[in-house]
């Protein structure tokens, strides 16, 4: 019988099964195998963490195949990647080398600042950031498989996490309370298709799966995360940039389980050593604000 | 029929757990999350739902279920696990991470992520007559197969895959039901049915 890959149905069921789960950020084998083993549903494999891509600065590109290639053989969870947004070709080769799920990541230097990757070309799913509702919704109609709130990527401040799950859930809940005849203006508000805007507005939800990312540092902010909506998170910096990398994966772990258990995050805060130093957001100025990438 | 009064739980560390809870409602049955033992005691059936089998076996090890759910099996308790629950039914895996446990009950050999990475992973149309006269729509995910099957595992349903082999994808012995698929994101609540109506009673 017929067999169909890379529909939205095979795409979209992949982002159901890392539900609940941390998906962290890891630069080589050694942190991709301290992932797995602390249950992490899956790994960012790349070069830099945002943390150090700010600190260095220069273009931040696709990491080098052979540092995906070996991770893949490393660990048996899912290995994604970042392309730059708009660079289809970066998004060919990871294709090609069999990564599980690619991420046109803001984090990255962006390729292109008028189009994003078209996504229906592909057989293996995307997943984008997105700040609001219009935003999550454009993406998707391009073809991305699974949505992440960008928060602000390297700082360890949570606060622009928590903007965007507002955000987008105070939208989402907006639409469900229109008349279907304030639905068109709605789209056209938030420039986003009118059919995914109606199948919003009917659902109560995104028709995909909703991570959220970017600064998330600690246990309770991924439990907050969680009680905020979010089906799962990624976790960039906030772990390897720790003191205490072990530790704190599986602390992070547990909280995005037990996220509506105070007792269990609690427990899984204590003596995780020192957390990221991070950066407060509203000090960055405009021009380092990862965020406000994407069209 | 669903047996009256069957209390089903969805074990709900991690994966597509509400899928699960969806499908067994779309059944007439109002399924329980469970995380802790005072849940799964409360149950007389449980569903192992789809996800990443590593994180689930160690979320169920630090938080103290893990050896309760396979008393629980080992005792007759009806469950069904699909893809990450297959494996974690399997009596033996293979392509599994080192050292990775299973709760087990299942007298099968499953290798992890048979099918291949996600963009190998696809949909199809399968035919398993115990469970539906009707072709079954399978959605394969980074999914496993079985390999061996023992002498009292019933296979329900095989795929030939591109090595050419026709591999088990759903098999039940006694009261333990698994696939390699995942129907609970499908609108094609059969397997759930049968689940309920023939593995439960």
């Amino acid at each position: 019988m017929a067999q169909e890959s890379g529909t939205s149905r095979v795409k979209r069921g992949m982002a159901e099964m890392l539900k609940g789960g941390v998906i962290m950020d890891v630069v080589n084998v050694e942190q991709a195998k301290i992932a797995e083993d602390a249950g992490a549903v899956a790994v960012m494999a790349l070069e830099r963490v945002p943390a150090d891509i700010r600190a260095q600065g220069g273009v931040a590109r696709m990491s080098d195949p052979d540092m995906i290639a070996a991770i893949q053989a490393a660990v048996s969870i899912p290995v994604m990647a970042k392309a730059r947004i708009g660079h289809f070709v970066e998004a060919q080769i990871l294709q090609s080398l069999g990564v599980d799920y690619i991420d046109e990541s803001e984090v990255l230097t962006p390729t292109d600042y008028t189009n994003h990757i078209n996504k229906w070309d592909f057989t293996v799913p995307f997943v984008c950031g997105a700040t609001n509702l219009g935003e999550a919704l454009r993406r998707i109609n391009e073809g991305a498989a699974m949505i992440r709130s960008k928060g602000e990527a390297g700082t360890g401040d949570v606060s622009n996490a928590m903007t965007h799950m507002r955000q987008i859930g105070g939208e989402i809940r907006r639409l469900t309370s229109m008349r279907e005849d304030e639905l068109y203006v709605a789209a056209k508000e938030m420039q986003a298709p009118y059919d995914l805007v109606k199948e919003v507005a009917a659902n109560g939800k995104l028709p995909v799966v909703l991570f959220t990312a970017g600064g998330i540092a600690t246990p309770a902010d991924a439990a907050l995360m969680m009680q905020m909506g979010a089906d799962g998170v990624f976790i960039g910096s906030g772990i390897f940039k720790s003191g205490d990398p072990k530790r704190r994966a599986s602390a992070c772990v547990k909280a995005t389980t037990f996220f509506n258990d105070p007792k269990v995050v609690g427990d899984a805060s204590r003596g995780l050593g020192e957390a990221m130093v991070g950066i407060n957001v509203a000090d960055l100025p405009a021009p380092h604000r990862l965020s406000e990438r994407g069209w | 029929m669903v047996a009256k009064n069957l209390r089903v739980g969805v074990l709900a560390l991690q994966g597509d757990f509400r899928e699960h809870i969806e499908a067994l409602a779309n059944c007439q049955v109002d399924a329980i999350e469970v995380r802790r033992v005072k849940e799964l005691d409360s149950v007389d059936a449980l569903i192992i739902p789809g996800g990443e089998s590593t994180t689930i076996v160690s979320l169920a090890k630090t938080f103290e279920i893990f050896t309760p759910i396979k008393k629980r099996i080992a005792a007759g308790m009806p469950t069904y696990g699909s893809c990450a629950g297959m494996i974690m039914l399997a009596d033996h895996i293979v392509a599994a991470k080192e050292g990775q446990e299973t709760f087990g009950g299942l007298d099968i050999t499953v290798r992890r992520n048979a099918f291949g990475r996600q963009v190998d992973s696809f949909e199809t149309d399968i035919s398993a007559p115990a469970i539906s006269n009707a072709p079954i729509r399978a959605v394969f995910i980074r999914a496993p197969w079985v390999e061996n099957v023992g002498k009292n595992v019933e296979v329900l349903a095989s795929y030939e895959a591109s090595d050419g082999i026709s591999h088990a994808v759903a098999v039940r012995q006694d009261h333990l039901l698994a696939t390699a698929f995942h129907p609970e994101i499908t609108d094609d609540y059969s397997v759930h049915r049968y689940f309920l109506d023939k593995v439960c009673k």
